[in-house]
């Protein structure tokens, strides 16, 4: 079965180029067949795969493809190759898993949309180029994969490119992710160099890897903050996220499956299949985890006061991503994948639950106008409910599993810090508010619809709340993969991705917090277990933080919906600077666009026109002005032509007589 | 055989050179084309009066033969230039070259 890896990828291709050369003759059910049975056996094949990897021993598990020769210049040798691992395999199940139910989801909301057959190319597209980033077994064909879902992305946002918003959203993405990208290259080109000069000129994951050591720490350093840009820009992380709240204009299955579940994922992915290069760079990892916990902090605190559900969820997702990069930054790696995974599934359905909202509400985005949705679509309803349960991190649900491994790996772990926990348990509890505050505004209290909207308020189809439930399901008991040890579970996603990711940064270290802690416990009779029972408390501390976010939300939104705006009132500066998201996308503005815009006037203003133009337009005007006096000498009259001749005769004569009396 | 005149055959060319500056100041200064055209003649001459000079100087006939095809060229060309005075003259009722100045910028 190995040997069809190559498959994973291939369906969607094929998909993609039937629905892309033939899709408008096809009806619409021609349509979604395709794509979705596409999908499907990509998914079907990816199972098929995962259990055989999983029938062989631990040490054996890695594979690769070699399709064929791609790249065959002098020392740069690359081919179209796909490897199976743990990590790529586990990858390839999210991606695929989760793409065919959002397919079949999107059959459903898409369903009077005229792009339809459009729609369903792009997405197949997306996912081919997903399947080759995460099976790739090399950074050039990552890079591929890379741009690719950049390029689905940009066409996915601008999909109702009729709306200017959406235009400029998609035209935006796909500038800051270039912005990214620049580094994911630079990063490439400084392994392929700095491995060339110890004459090792590759760019295969298995011989970059094993040939890291050779590797100076300095270098390493510099590999992994560039590669660090690369996915700060793909999984919008500060300095690089503002794209990803834009990229709401798209459809809502596209903001659930690319800008929720998988592509922003990529770059977390990316840092996990480089844990080689990120384990040799501390420094690295230490910038990785900061930036994640900023981001979680920052855009968590954002999501308090969005109106737009769509913006909230985007908001939470890059907050959520940011706890992955804190996961890998501190060496839990496993952790991260982990959280990347039970992400996928709970803000997946987050999205898609805003999606059937939408559907039920004609349309409707603004949370100011829902509510009281409890009953008339229970089934979106409930999905919604355990999803936002899962995200909150309450025990028993998937979130709850990977969020705390996250956080207690960010305290125990050698790289970890008890700063790096403490803001992101805050950051937890603000993601618990703004989630709750979401359910509440929408769900509870009175509708505030139209009157004709209100009216028309249905539950979707079940081709749209099939997928709801599915994903319901993930998401309850998507986390059982990967209990800690400390709660009588295996581990076991941490167990399978060992081989790849090693061991998570080692055995807790004793640093100054964790020592006056587990002190503390140690003197009060726990010696001995007290790092499980360390666990135990910060796993108590975790929860209660979820628990007040959510009763600070329910005393809010429930129980004295006028309490916000009393707040908004008295804090009035505070307010405006978290609505207007603390004004960076004016910031930007200003800083990045004005000034471009600035350079690019000022150059063609003043180089273009002055000098390149000045300088063509010159030499012609001067080539104008000499004829304009040459021709004069052109006067009609034959004696002058006639005495111009004898003058030219005198010369040549007189030349020739001067030679001859000096030579 | 060929008896080498006493006179020296500098004075031809000194005569030679007085025509055919006469003849360039001529055709320069002249308006009217056929006395213009009768200057470029004295030049053809003048130069013919070199050729034949020099012949008979070195001993050769090269120069002889130069000259009559420059006669030929000269009444060839005299034919050709008269025909164009007199159809000039018909259409403009003048052959005053500083009037003929039409082909100019």
């Amino acid at each position: 079965m190995f040997e069809y890896v190559w498959l994973i990828p291939a369906f969607p291709a094929i998909g993609f180029m039937i629905n892309g050369f033939f899709g408008r003759r096809f009806s619409k059910s021609t349509v979604s067949w395709v794509a979705c049975s596409a999908l499907g056996l990509s998914f079907l094949t990816s199972i098929l795969i995962f259990f055989e990897l999983i029938g062989r021993p631990a040490s054996e598990r890695l594979f690769e493809k070699v399709i064929f020769d791609w790249v065959v210049s002098g020392s740069l040798q690359t081919v179209i190759g796909y490897q199976i691992d743990p990590l790529s395999i586990l990858m390839a199940l999210i991606v695929s898993g989760v793409s065919f139910f959002i397919h079949i989801y999107s059959v459903g909301y898409m369903h009077d949309d005229p792009g339809f057959s459009r729609y369903f190319t792009y997405l197949n597209l997306f996912v081919f180029m997903m399947l080759n980033l995460i099976l790739a077994n090399n950074f050039l064909l990552m890079f591929v994969g890379w741009e690719g879902v950049g390029l689905c992305s940009y066409l996915l946002i601008g999909f109702w490119y009729e709306k200017d918003s959406a235009a400029n959203a998609g035209k935006k993405a796909f500038v800051v992710n270039r912005v990214g990208d620049f580094g994911f290259i630079l990063g490439m080109f400084l392994i392929f160099t700095s491995l060339g000069k110890n004459g090792i000129w590759t760019l295969d994951f298995t011989e970059v890897f094993k040939n890291a050591h050779l590797l100076d720490t300095n270098t390493v350093t510099m590999i992994a903050i560039l590669l660090f840009v690369g996915a700060a820009g793909k999984s919008a992380q500060i300095p690089l996220y503002v794209w990803l709240p834009d990229a709401m204009e798209g459809p809502t299955p596209v903001s659930s499956l690319i800008h929720a579940a998988t592509m922003v994922t990529a770059g977390v992915y990316m840092i996990a299949r480089c844990n080689v290069l990120y384990t040799m760079a501390p420094i690295a990892m230490a910038v990785v985890a900061i930036v994640g916990v900023a981001t979680a902090l920052y855009t968590a605190s954002i999501g308090f006061c969005q109106n737009d559900i769509k913006k909230v969820l985007a908001y939470s997702t890059i907050s959520q991503l940011g706890y992955m990069f804190l996961g890998v930054g501190v060496g839990a790696f496993s952790a991260g994948i982990f959280h990347l995974m039970t992400h996928a599934f709970f803000k997946g359905l987050l999205f898609l639950g805003a999606g059937s909202i939408m559907h039920a509400l004609s349309g409707e985005l603004d949370m100011r106008k829902m509510g009281g949705l409890r009953k008339k679509i229970p089934i979106t309803f409930w999905t919604f409910f355990v999803a936002t349960l899962a995200i909150t991190g309450i025990p028993g649900l998937s979130g709850f599993f990977s969020k705390d491994e996250i956080l207690w790996k960010a305290f125990s772990s050698p790289n970890g810090h008890f700063l790096l926990w403490l803001v992101a348990a805050v950051a937890a509890g603000m993601t618990a508010f703004y989630m709750f505050r979401a359910l509440f505004m929408t769900f509870w209290g009175e509708c505030r619809a139209d009157e004709h909207v209100k009216h028309h308020i249905h539950e979707s189809p079940k081709i749209m709340t099939v997928p709801l439930m599915v994903l319901a399901v993930l998401s309850i008991l998507g986390g059982y993969i990967g209990v800690p040890g400390v709660l009588g579970g295996a581990n076991h996603i941490h167990e399978f991705l060992l081989p790849v990711l090693g061991n998570g940064g080692g055995p807790a270290k004793a640093h100054a917090g964790i020592s006056i802690l587990s002190q503390a416990w140690a003197s009060s009779g726990e010696a001995g277990g007290h790092s499980a029972a360390l666990e135990f408390l910060m796993m108590g501390i975790s929860v209660a933080i979820a628990l007040i976010g959510i009763g600070t939300a329910y005393l809010f939104y429930v129980k004295n919906p006028a309490l916000p705006k009393l707040l908004a009132e008295k804090r009035k500066g505070l307010y405006q600077l978290v609505l207007n998201k603390y004004y960076i996308d004016e910031l930007y503005e200003f800083l990045f666009i004005k000034s471009l815009k600035g350079l690019g006037t000022g150059l063609w203003k003043g180089f273009d026109e002055f000098v390149i133009d000045g300088t063509v337009n010159g030499i012609a005007y001067l080539i104008g002005f000499l004829s304009g006096v040459m021709r004069r000498m052109q006067t009609g009259l034959v004696q002058n032509y006639a005495f111009a001749m004898i003058i030219g005769g005198v010369v040549l004569v007189g030349y020739y007589i001067v030679r001859a009396i000096f030579y | 055989m060929w008896v080498v005149p006493s006179i020296p055959p500098a004075l031809f060319l000194i005569l030679s050179a007085m025509l055919f500056t006469i003849g360039v100041i001529g055709a320069l200064t002249r308006r009217n084309a056929i006395v213009v055209f009768m200057c470029i003649e004295l030049m053809l001459n003048a130069v013919n009066l070199t050729f034949v000079t020099l012949s008979r100087f070195l001993q050769s006939m090269d120069g002889v033969i130069f000259a009559f095809f420059v006669m030929a060229v000269a009444a060839a060309e005299a034919a050709v230039g008269l025909a164009i005075f007199v159809l000039i003259y018909r259409s403009r009722k003048t052959i005053n070259v500083d009037e003929i100045n039409l082909l100019k910028w």
